[in-house]
């Protein structure tokens, strides 16, 4: 068996607002996909991010710590969420992958773990 | 003796590897025991001649290299995990009589291969890595024979090689043939994969011709296997099909004079008559499946244009059937191009400019065969100055020295055409 990460990646202009019926869409697909991939077995962990504009990156060089505001990487492209699947193979992963792209109606990024 | 091991490296190189893969769970350490095996023949088969079966003992020998390879290096309890599965494998121990596990080495061996096919031509990897390690570990060609054949430095191909095993290794990615449910569109991948090795081997223009011309033959070998190895996929057939017949016009596209002939002023009784005869037959073979497919319609193209004896008994009618067809498989601006020209032999270069015109703005600006189709039908249809801007359009996008030489002497026969 074999990890895989699959990330969703968005513009990060997005304002997550439930009440819209698309957020509502998005989220019972996802619900739904989360509930098979438990039943599958596959599920390892899953996730949904704060907008990037809320993260911190944080560095330490030679114990000193510094911080600064906002996302690491200086791009459009951010990662919205996440999931941690066990699969058998490659395979398998990217099938879970194609139905994890449905359920968020974006494109997601599939990505072996190390071990 | 040399040419014969090299025949049997042909031969053989993509079929061992195929079952060294399997049995070692890993490309990179089949391809060294392969290399190592037929290093060992080199030295050897001189003295004791070749093997009954060379493929057999070839695969036997890397194995065995293998496992004393894996053996000394077990440093690594990877390693003396994989040493451990070989010595646990089908292959060992060695006490059936030698012939019979060989037959069972070569019964397994068709299936290897074709999950090797599967794997290099992995939809998760680009086409260019997927050209480049189905050459490699399929056909054995080396890195810096392919490398020349595609105009690339021998870094940059082997770096590509390299960072698609990888990508392979470190996604865990099963050496194993599609299940039916995703079959046809790994097959797809499969198919495209192999055809473009083999119009690569016809792209270029006549001073490449002798570095490339073997990468169609290496396509057209990897069809026939393909089509062995899977008989009952009519897709399979078609390609196979395409690429004969395709081939078999190769002596009439370039002109003694090293200029690019066009279909209709070939001469026709340069086409290979056999190998059209062998393409016939497939395309009957696979059509009668009724399950058309793109290859299958584009081969049935290709046959109506073998069967003409001279270009005015093109069944036209046929072909623009045809096209159609295969538009409603493939409805992209490529196809609606060839649609067109087949309409403008058909109708007329009035009826093929209407059809051209039907053609989104924009989806073929910088495709060359659009320009120079264009440029054509303005030419016959007695439009001079937007064929000539049309042509200029074309020699800007042209890159290959007889088709620039082709285009410059259609423009310029328009400024004299009075």
């Amino acid at each position: 068996m074999a990890q895989y990460l699959v990330s969703v990646w968005h513009d990060d202009q997005y304002e997550v607002d439930f009440s819209t019926p698309q957020a509502q869409r998005l989220s019972a697909q996802v619900g739904a996909l989360n509930e098979e991939l438990k039943k599958s077995g596959a599920w390892v962990f899953a996730a949904g991010l704060h907008p990037a504009s809320s993260a911190t990156v944080v560095r330490s060089l030679a114990g000193d710590v510094s911080m600064t505001d906002g996302p690491y990487a200086e791009t459009k492209e951010q990662m919205g969420g996440f999931w941690i699947i066990e699969v058998p193979d490659f395979d398998t992963a990217l099938e879970w992958a194609a139905k994890a792209a449905a359920a968020c109606e974006g494109p997601v990024e599939v990505r072996p773990i190390q071990g | 003796m040399n040419d014969l091991l090299a025949e049997v490296f042909r031969r053989e190189a993509g079929p061992c590897t195929a079952t060294l893969v399997r049995v070692l769970g890993d490309i990179d350490l089949a391809e060294d025991a392969v290399a190592e095996a037929f290093a060992i023949a080199a030295a050897r088969w001189p003295q004791t001649g070749v093997p009954p079966n060379p493929g057999g003992w070839i695969t036997t020998t890397a194995r065995n290299r293998a496992v004393d390879r894996l053996r000394r290096e077990s440093t690594r309890d990877e390693r003396h995990l994989a040493a451990h599965r070989l010595n646990t494998e089908d292959m060992e121990p060695d006490h059936n009589p030698e012939l019979d596990r060989l037959d069972g080495l070569v019964d397994v061996v068709t299936d290897d291969q074709l999950r090797l096919m599967f794997l290099c031509a992995h939809p998760a990897l680009g086409a260019d890595a997927q050209v480049a390690l189905i050459l490699r570990l399929l056909a054995g060609l080396s890195t810096d024979r392919i490398a020349k054949a595609f105009v690339l430095p021998e870094a940059t191909l082997a770096q590509r090689v390299v960072r698609a095993k990888r990508k392979l290794h470190d996604n865990h990615a099963s050496y194993r043939i599609p299940r039916a449910g995703e079959l046809p569109d790994r097959l797809q991948s499969v198919l495209t994969a192999i055809y473009l090795i083999y119009t690569e081997g016809h792209r270029n223009g006549t001073d490449l011709a002798a570095r490339t011309a073997f990468l169609s033959a290496e396509a057209i070998r990897l069809g026939r296997t393909l089509v062995e190895l899977m008989p009952d996929e009519p897709e399979a057939v078609g390609l196979l099909a395409l690429m004969l017949l395709t081939e078999a016009r190769q002596p009439s596209r370039i002109g003694a004079d090293g200029k690019l002939v066009r279909l209709a002023d070939q001469d026709r009784t340069l086409w290979d008559a056999a190998l059209i005869k062998e393409g016939h037959a497939l395309v009957r073979s696979c059509l009668r499946r009724n399950q058309p497919g793109p290859f299958q319609i584009q081969a049935a193209i290709a046959a109506v244009h073998a069967d003409a004896p001279s270009p005015g008994a093109t069944d036209w009618s046929q072909i623009t059937a045809l096209y159609d067809h295969l538009y409603a498989l493939r409805p992209n601006a490529v196809v609606a191009l060839n649609r067109a020209v087949a309409i403008a032999e058909l109708r007329g270069p009035a009826a093929g400019l209407t059809a051209l015109a039907d053609i989104p703005e924009g989806a073929l600006k910088e495709y060359q065969p659009y320009h120079a189709t264009r440029a054509d039908l303005l030419a016959r249809s007695g439009h001079r100055e937007e064929a000539i801007t049309a042509y200029d359009r074309t020699i800007e996008l042209t890159t290959t020295p007889p088709e620039l030489d082709f285009l410059t002497r259609q423009r310029n026969a328009l400024f004299s055409a009075d």
